[in-house]
C-alpha cells in the first residue's frame, strides 16, 4: 500500500495538469470536527498498513522460504489452538483501540445543540435551494453557466479552461467563520445528499425528513462539494459551494440580501 | 479418454445406457449435474463479458473530463447494468455452476438431489436477464437508479419498470431454487461416513451461502414487489407523500444486501481454501475454525445492513450499535486469512496458475478488508460513502476477491471436467495482467474517493482527471486481458492440452480426484468409502 502510495506520489513529480492535483487523501478541512475525522480516518489507516506489514511480510516469507523448488518439505501440522487464539485476541483489541475514538466522534457530529444560525437546504432534481431560517434570505444555488455550456456534449469547450468545472454555482451558500452553522436537510423530489469534504459534512436529503447536521468553519474562504446520492439524470451537475466569510462581511452581505429580497418584493407589488 | 464423454463412459464400464441425450435435447432437457454447471459456467462467462464491455464504456466516458461519447442518462443505466449484470449474472451464476459441477463430485453423491429443479433454476437466468438487456431498447431506456434501486428515484424509470422488477423476481427464484438443491444435496446425499465437520471448505461455505440465500432473496423479492405497487396500484409504501418512508427501502434492501456480499464472497473462501493446501501440500490449517469463522460471518451479515446507511440520519445509538456490528466482522474474516497464511507456513509451494490467482485473491482481498475496516469506523465512513473510495473497496473485494477465485476454480478443476490440462505458460501470462491491471484499475479510486469524487457520475471536475485516466487504462488492460481467458479455456474444452491423470495435480485431497479424468457423465453411482486410515477411495 505504501509503495503504491510513493509510486502515486513519482507519478505526481512526472505528470503535470493545469488543474490537476494529484490528492492523495482526504483533506484535513476546516472544521474541528474535519481534522478529528481526517485523524482518525489516519488512525484506522495506520492500523491496516501495520497488520499489513506483520500479514503480508509474514506471506511473503513464506512464498520465498516454503517453495518446493528451494527444497521445502511440507510439515504436517493442521491446527494451533494458541495461534488462533492469539490471532482472534489481537483483533478484538484493536477494535476496542478504535471503537472508543470513533464513538466519541460520532456522538460530537450528532451534537447539533445550540447553533448560531440554521440554514435549510432542500434538494431539487438538480439544483439546492437554501433558506436562512429567521432571516428573509433564500435563493436557488444552479450548477454556474461556464460548466453549463462546456458539459454539453460536443460543446467544443476543453473542460480544462473552466475554472472550478462542475464545482462552481450562480449563488454560494454564504456563511460566516466561527459560527456553528445547523444545517438542515430535506428534499422535494428523490434522495440528494449534501457533501462537502473539507466541512467533513455529509447527509442525505430525504423527501418527508428533515435531517440534521451542522459544522464550524475555522477558516474563512471558498469550499466545494457536490451531490453525493443518486439522484437522476444529471446527478453529476449539482455542485455545492460554501464561502465563508469573516463575520463582519458576513452580516454586510446579509444586510444586503434582506435589502435585496425587499426590494424584489416590493417591486413585485408595485407590479400588481 | 481423448473424444467425448462417452468415451470415458466406455472405458468406465458401465453398463446402463444412459449417456447424454444428442443435440439441444441435452441442454435444454439437462438433469445431470455436470451438464447444468457447464450450462451456468458458460452462461456466466457470457454475462461477464457483456457486463464487462458496460464498464468499459463507463471507463472510457470516465478517461478525461466533459462528454464524449454517451450521455448522462445512458451512462446511468450502463452504470446500473453493469451492476445487475454482474452481481446476479455473472458473480451468483458462476458460484451455482461450480457447486453444480463439484458438490456431487466432493461428497460422493452420483448427482444433484433435484435434477429437474436443477434444470428449471438455470433456464430461468437467460430469460430474467434477456427481459432485463431488453429494457436497452425500450422508451425511457434501461433502469438508471442504480443496481439499489433506491426509491423515489426508481419510480422514475420508464418502460423498464416492470420489466426490471419481473427479471429481479426471476433472478431471485432461480437462486432460491439453486440454494435449496445446494442444501437438499449436502445434507441428505454424502457419502456413508462423510460427517459434517468432515465435508471440504467449499462444501461447507455453499452450505452457509445457500442459507443467506434463502434467507435474504425472499426479503428482496419483498422490496422490489412493493416498489411496484407504489409504482402501479396505489400504494405508498416508500412515498412520503402518502405517509410511507424512502429510507425503509433501504433498511430493507441492504437487509438483503449486506448477506448478498457474503453470498458473493464465502464460496470463494471455499475455492481458495481448497486450492492453497493443494500446493501448499499441507491440509487446510484449522478446518473447524475455518467453518465457524465462515457460520460468524454468516449470522453477523444480518445484524450490519445499515453500516450503508451511515448519512441517512439514524439515530445515534443506531449508527453505534451498527459500527461496532460491523468491526466485529474484522474479527472471523482475520481468522480466515490468518489460516490461509498458516497453510503456506512451512508447505511446498509451487505456483501453478490456480494458485497464482488464490494468491491474488488472498493478498488483494485484504487490501479490500483493509478499506472494509476503514469504512466500518462511522465518523470516518460519513466521508468515504458514496465517494469513489466505496468503488475502490467494493471492486477489491469482488474482482481480485470473488472473480479471481472463479478463476482459480476454472484452473484448477478444469483439467478434471475437459481431461486436459490448460496451457499452463498462458494462464500464468492471464493471471499477471489481470493482477497489475486490477490494481492499476482500482487503486486510484482510493484517492478519487479521499480527495471527494462521488460515485455514479459522468463528468467530473478536472483536478480529478489523472487518477481518471489511470484508471480508465487499466480497466482496458484489464477487459482485453479477460480475452485471453476465454482463448485459454475455449482451447482446453477443445482437448488442446496435455492430457491430465486422475489426480491431475500432485498430491490433492478430496474425493473429486478419486473419479478419471475427464470425470464421466455419470459418477459415484454406488457411494465411495471411507478407508482405514480416514480417507475416501
Amino acid at each position: 500500500m505504501i509503495r503504491k502510495l510513493s509510486a502515486g506520489t513519482a507519478l505526481l513529480a512526472a505528470t503535470s495538469n493545469a488543474f490537476a492535483d494529484w490528492a492523495l487523501n482526504m483533506p484535513e478541512g476546516v472544521t474541528e470536527l474535519s481534522a478529528e475525522t481526517h485523524q482518525i480516518h489516519m488512525v484506522i489507516f495506520w492500523w491496516c498498513v501495520a497488520i499489513a506489514i506483520v500479514v503480508f511480510g509474514a506471506m511473503i516469507y513464506s512464498l520465498i522460504y516454503h517453495r518446493k523448488s528451494v527444497g521445502a518439505e511440507p510439515a504436517k501440522f493442521s491446527h494451533s489452538t494458541t495461534a488462533e487464539v492469539i490471532w482472534t485476541i489481537i483483533p478484538v483489541i484493536i477494535l476496542l483501540i478504535m471503537a472508543v475514538p470513533s464513538a466519541e466522534l460520532m456522538i460530537k457530529l450528532e451534537d447539533t445543540r445550540d447553533p448560531d444560525m440554521t440554514v435549510v437546504a432542500t434538494g431539487y432534481q438538480w439544483k439546492w435551494h437554501y433558506a436562512y431560517q429567521g432571516e428573509d434570505v433564500a435563493f436557488y444555488s444552479n450548477l454556474d453557466r461556464a460548466s453549463r455550456s462546456a458539459r454539453q456534449r460536443g460543446s467544443g469547450i476543453d473542460p480544462n479552461t473552466v475554472e472550478n468545472y462542475l464545482r462552481e454555482v450562480d449563488r454560494p451558500l454564504v456563511v460566516p467563520k466561527g459560527a456553528k452553522v445547523r444545517l438542515l436537510l430535506t428534499s422535494n423530489d428523490v434522495l440528494h445528499a449534501w457533501w462537502v469534504p473539507e466541512l467533513a459534512i455529509k447527509k442525505d436529503a430525504i423527501p418527508g425528513y428533515m435531517n440534521e447536521t451542522w459544522f464550524k468553519a475555522e477558516q474563512a474562504g471558498t469550499f466545494r462539494g457536490q451531490c453525493a446520492e443518486l439522484c437522476g439524470m444529471d446527478h453529476g451537475y449539482m455542485p455545492i459551494v460554501v464561502e465563508v466569510l469573516e463575520p463582519d462581511e458576513f452580516a454586510a452581505w446579509l444586510e444586503n440580501e434582506k435589502g435585496g429580497a425587499t426590494a424584489v418584493a416590493a417591486a413585485a407589488g408595485e407590479q400588481k | 479418454m481423448s473424444s467425448v464423454v462417452s468415451g470415458a463412459h466406455a472405458d468406465h464400464h458401465e453398463h446402463d445406457d444412459h449417456g447424454p441425450a444428442k443435440g439441444w435435447r441435452r441442454w435444454l432437457y439437462a438433469t445431470n449435474h455436470k451438464d447444468i454447471g457447464t450450462m451456468y459456467l458458460i452462461f456466466s462467462l457470457t454475462m461477464f463479458l457483456v457486463g464487462g464491455t458496460m464498464a468499459l464504456i463507463i471507463r472510457s466516458e470516465l478517461f478525461t473530463p466533459g462528454l464524449q461519447f454517451v450521455d448522462p442518462a445512458f451512462f446511468n443505466q450502463m452504470t446500473t447494468m453493469h451492476a445487475l449484470i454482474m452481481v446476479f449474472g455473472a458473480v451468483m451464476p458462476a458460484f451455482v455452476g461450480l457447486a453444480n459441477w463439484m458438490i456431487p463430485l466432493m461428497i460422493g453423491a452420483p448427482d444433484m438431489a433435484l435434477p429437474r429443479m436443477n434444470n428449471w433454476s438455470f433456464w430461468i437466468l437467460p430469460v430474467a436477464f434477456g427481459m432485463l438487456g431488453s429494457t436497452l431498447f425500450m422508451p425511457g431506456g434501461a433502469p438508471a437508479s442504480g443496481w439499489t434501486m433506491y426509491p423515489p428515484l426508481v419510480l422514475q424509470t420508464g418502460d423498464a419498470f416492470p420489466f426490471l422488477i419481473f427479471s429481479v423476481h426471476l433472478m431471485g427464484l432461480s437462486s432460491i431454487m439453486g440454494a435449496i438443491n445446494v442444501i437438499v444435496t449436502i445434507l441428505n446425499m454424502r457419502a456413508p461416513d462423510m460427517s459434517l465437520l468432515k465435508m471440504p471448505m467449499f462444501v461447507w461455505t455453499w452450505l452457509i451461502t445457500a442459507y443467506l440465500l434463502i434467507a435474504v432473496m425472499p426479503v428482496l423479492a419483498g422490496a422490489v414487489t412493493m416498489l411496484l405497487t407504489d409504482q402501479f396500484f396505489g400504494t405508498s409504501f416508500f412515498l412520503a407523500a402518502g405517509g410511507g418512508d424512502p429510507v425503509m427501502f433501504q433498511h430493507i434492501f441492504w437487509f438483503f444486501g449486506h448477506p448478498e456480499v457474503y453470498i458473493m464472497i464465502l464460496p470463494a473462501f471455499g475455492v481458495v481454501s481448497e486450492i492453497i493446501p493443494t500446493f501448499s501440500r499441507k491440509p487446510l490449517f484449522g478446518h473447524d475454525s475455518m467453518v465457524y469463522a465462515a457460520s460468524s460471518i454468516a449470522f453477523l451479515s444480518f445484524i450490519v445492513w445499515a453500516h450503508h446507511m451511515f448519512t441517512v440520519g439514524m439515530p445515534l445509538t443506531g449508527q453505534m450499535f451498527f459500527m461496532f456490528s460491523t468491526m466485529l466482522i474484522a474479527v472471523p474474516t482475520g481468522v480466515k486469512v490468518f489460516n490461509w497464511m498458516a497453510t503456506m507456513w512451512r508447505g511446498a509451494m509451487t505456483f501453478e496458475t490456480p494458485m497464482l490467482f488464490s494468491l491474488g485473491f488472498v493478498f488483494l482481498f485484504t487490501i479490500g478488508g483493509f478499506s472494509g475496516l476503514m469504512l466500518a469506523i462511522a465518523p470516518a465512513d460519513i466521508q468515504y460513502h458514496d465517494s469513489y473510495f466505496v468503488v475502490a473497496h467494493f471492486h477489491y473485494v469482488l474482482v481480485p476477491g470473488s472473480i479471481f477465485a472463479l478463476m482459480a476454480a476454472v484452473y484448477y478443476w478444469m483439467p478434471k471436467w475437459t481431461g486436459h490440462f490448460y496451457n499452463e505458460s498462458l494462464g500464468k501470462l492471464h493471471f499477471w495482467l489481470s493482477t497489475i491491471f486490477v490494481n492499476v484499475t482500482f487503486f486510484p479510486m482510493h484517492f478519487l474517493g479521499l480527495a471527494g469524487m462521488p460515485r455514479r457520475i459522468p463528468d467530473y471536475s478536472t483536478q480529478f482527471a489523472d487518477f481518471n485516466a489511470i484508471a480508465s487504462i487499466g480497466a482496458i488492460g484489464f477487459g482485453v486481458s479477460q480475452l485471453l481467458f476465454v482463448y485459454i479455456v475455449f482451447q482446453c474444452a477443445r482437448r488442446k492440452g496435455a492430457v491430465a491423470t486422475q489426480a491431475v495435480w500432485e498430491s490433492p485431497i478430496g474425493l473429486e480426484w478419486t473419479v478419471p479424468s475427464p470425470a464421466p457423465y455419470h459418477t459415484f453411482e454406488t457411494p465411495p468409502k471411507l478407508s482405514a486410515d480416514g480417507a475416501f477411495s
